[in-house]
């Protein structure tokens, strides 16, 4: 066998797990790497700042259905993927994170650009090598996209030094079947805890689905319809469950916690059965839902067995994967019906309607409730809305419709800002064959925390529309300065220089559009999504309009 | 309810694999009371005790977020019934020619043993239980104790039981 080199390795391992893109930096610890793209298929696209190049993985796993791929230097480069590994971390979503180290001999002596980021990364990894032995490299590139890819989702990272790079190894391309001994995820629920979730279903006057992200990892969407059809019982989803359930569903019952709908936190507090499907119950979900009664049972399917139980007691658990587990579900006879349950919530949601004025009314400008109500109408129905973190998040999230294919993507779990852009880049590198309307949602705070990646949007013509809600504020940190401490107690939420977004655009050949009333935005949106390559609208909020 | 609980794991060897464990007790607010590591009969894999205590719920997710480490590839709990949980410990005891022999005979009393002797002090190594060394300690405290160090508990199912892979 003729040796390769390892950095050139690297690559063919990557190719052997169907990479296409690697979004990345470079620096001196990954030179053998950059030698090595030279002369590969793979596609390195070189993002702005490391500190992006996650979210560029995560958007691109989370369209793709595959394992997204990020690429820093040692030192400073590793340590600027630390938030958006966290950020992949929280939400499950699956990334291979590779970095450079410094050179074997030199580790812990505090070398130049040396940094422990197998140390620093571990409380957000799912797993994480650091590759001491070239030999090593086939295996461990295997095991990464296995433990990244099955089970829960996760990120896991795997640090080369630079010297390892440079071994020329013997071996070539070895080692096919995964075989971790720690490693062995469960897929199929247990008969047991099935029969008895059937009868617990069976026996239920008040029923909810409460669906979570794992649904949408998990590619469970239709049997979870097919299994609430056949069962008449509604749907609830988390901020990470949008996408789960049809929203235009009869069976749809909104976004629960303190950032969701006020109908679905009562229809949820109301139930005396709650199917949770792939959702942790964080604090931010259940903040509002504190009227359990004592007999309100919990039927809680996940594929982490350490999820269960972790934030709520759970009367019936099921470890497994939310597809198998639903296929199991809605092959036993179960058929009920819930006529008078769904009544009493067709009332809960007329005594609760959707409230789109702004409170105080404030605003002869774009009110972002409507924006996105009418978006819905006039997008397709395979779109992609990738939302920030803050107002545009919860405003895109509650009032985009996710139907059909569409789809919603944000950092739901660690809430990072500047996510938007670059996952929505991400997801945009994943359908280049396919073309397809992403949209980006991010306010002007959001959009200046990673708004260097318009120069990848400008360098690859990407088709992806940012929808920009401008109110020169910080406008979540400021509702919530309002709603704690009062009115006037706002500090460090004002964002005090209007910046000429035209120009910045124009600066990129960025096609621009500026709005400050809803039906100027319904009059430029169908242009922009006509508009072949990137567009940004701008969409003039009153900073008092601080409600979701 | 708060207690005490002895666990057994059986690790991968691998780089790092000590700092997951001690990192995810650490960030997630889980005290450790003694962890004691030692290789195995094979080459590949480590044996790992580690004494906690909290309420059920805690000491349910620490072995369920233990069993998510990629490199933990068994966790049990020994319970005191059915395994022998034991520590090592070495007392260093004040002793001169009045007091050598009355604790000579307390150690005799415990099965310990006399490892080291000075004109003023001894050094005293002692194995057992829990209950058995705070008795130790109660038994030679008069004595006054100078400094002592403690393996913190490890363990083995009874029987014919063994944690494999």
């Amino acid at each position: 066998m003729i040796p390769l080199l390892a950095s050139k390795l690297i690559l063919k391992c990557l190719e052997r797990e169907n990479v296409e893109f690697v979004f990345g930096y470079p620096g001196g610890a990954v030179l053998p790497l950059y030698e090595a793209f030279r002369t590969s298929p793979i596609k390195h696209i070189l993002v702005r700042n490391e500190q992006t190049a996650p979210h560029y993985a995560s958007g691109y796993a989370r369209e793709s259905g595959r394992v997204g791929v990020c690429l820093a230097t040692s030192g400073p480069g590793a340590t600027n993927l630390v938030t958006g590994i966290a950020t992949a971390y929280l939400d499950s979503i699956p990334i291979v994170a590779i970095t450079g180290q410094v050179d074997r001999a030199l580790i812990g002596t505090d070398a130049f650009q040396e940094a422990d980021i197998t140390g620093a990364t571990a409380p957000f990894t799912k797993h994480s090598y650091l590759v001491q032995n070239a030999a090593d490299i086939p295996r461990i590139i295997r095991e990464a996209f296995h433990i990244a890819s099955t089970g829960r989702p996760g990120p896991v990272l795997i640090d080369i030094p630079r010297d390892v790079q440079l071994e020329n190894v013997k071996t070539g391309l070895t080692y096919d079947k995964v075989d971790i001994m720690g490693y062995k995820p469960n897929l199929n629920g247990h008969s047991g805890q099935i029969k008895r979730a059937i009868k617990k279903i069976k026996e239920a006057e008040k029923p909810v689905i409460y669906a979570g992200g794992g649904v949408v990892l998990g590619n469970a969407q239709s049997e979870l319809l097919a299994f609430a059809e056949k069962n008449n019982i509604p749907v609830i989803t988390s901020l990470m469950g949008i996408g789960a359930f049809p929203e235009d569903h009869p069976l749809y019952c909104g976004i629960v916690g303190s950032h969701g709908y006020k109908y679905s936190n009562v229809v949820m507090n109301g139930a005396d059965l709650i199917i949770n499907i792939g959702a942790r119950m964080s604090n931010r979900a259940t903040s509002h839902l504190t009227k359990f009664e004592k007999d309100t049972d919990f039927v809680h399917i996940d594929i982490d067995p350490a999820e269960i139980g972790k934030n709520m007691e759970t009367s019936i658990p099921i470890v497994g994967d939310a597809k198998t587990v639903l296929s199991e579900l809605i092959q036993k006879d179960t058929i009920t019906d819930h006529a008078a349950w769904l009544a009493e919530i067709e009332t809960i949601r007329s005594e609760n309607p959707l409230v789109y004025d702004a409170d105080p009314p404030c605003s002869d400008l774009i009110n972002p409730k409507v924006l996105f109500k009418d978006m819905s109408e006039m997008t397709a129905d395979n779109t992609t809305v990738v939302g920030d973190v803050g107002l545009n998040q919860i405003w895109s999230a509650l009032y985009y419709r996710i139907i059909k294919n569409r789809r919603y993507y944000t950092s739901g779990g660690l809430g990072t800002m500047g996510y938007s852009i670059p996952a929505a880049c991400g997801a945009s590198f994943a359908t280049l064959d396919k073309p397809k309307e992403i949209f980006i949602v991010c306010g002007d705070g959001s959009f200046q925390m990673s708004m260097g990646e318009l120069g990848v949007i400008a360098e690859h013509q990407l088709n992806v529309n940012i929808i920009l809600i401008t109110n020169t504020k910080l406008g979540m940190v400021r509702q919530l300065q309002f709603d704690n401490y009062g009115k006037g107690h706002y500090s460090g939420t004002d964002i005090n220089f209007d910046i000429d977004f035209m120009k910045l655009a124009e600066a990129y050949g960025i096609k621009s559009y500026k709005v400050d009333k809803n039906a100027d935005f319904n009059k430029v949106l169908p242009e922009a999504i006509k508009h072949q390559g990137p567009t940004l609208i701008q969409c003039q909020v009153h900073p008092d309009f601080i409600r979701i | 309810m708060e207690k005490k609980t002895c666990l057994s794991l059986l690790v991968e060897n691998n780089f790092g694999v000590l700092s997951r464990i001690s990192g995810l007790f650490a960030r997630r607010g889980y005290n450790i009371d003694s962890l004691t590591v030692g290789t195995t009969e094979n080459a590949e894999l480590s044996r790992i005790t580690i004494t906690v205590t909290g309420d059920d719920q805690i000491l349910t997710q620490i072995k369920k977020q233990l069993n998510k480490l990629i490199d933990v590839i068994t966790v049990i709990e020994l319970k005191p019934d059915d395994s022998i949980i034991r520590e090592l410990v070495f007392i260093k005891v004040k002793a001169d020619d009045t007091t050598r022999s009355q604790i000579v005979e307390i150690a005799n009393m415990f099965r310990a043993n006399i490892v080291d002797v000075s004109r003023e002090s001894l050094v005293i190594e002692i194995t057992g239980t829990r209950y058995k060394i705070e008795g130790f300690f109660e038994m030679v405290e008069p004595y006054g104790i100078l400094e002592f160090v403690r393996s913190g508990d490890t363990g083995l199912q009874r029987g014919g039981k063994i944690l494999s892979h």
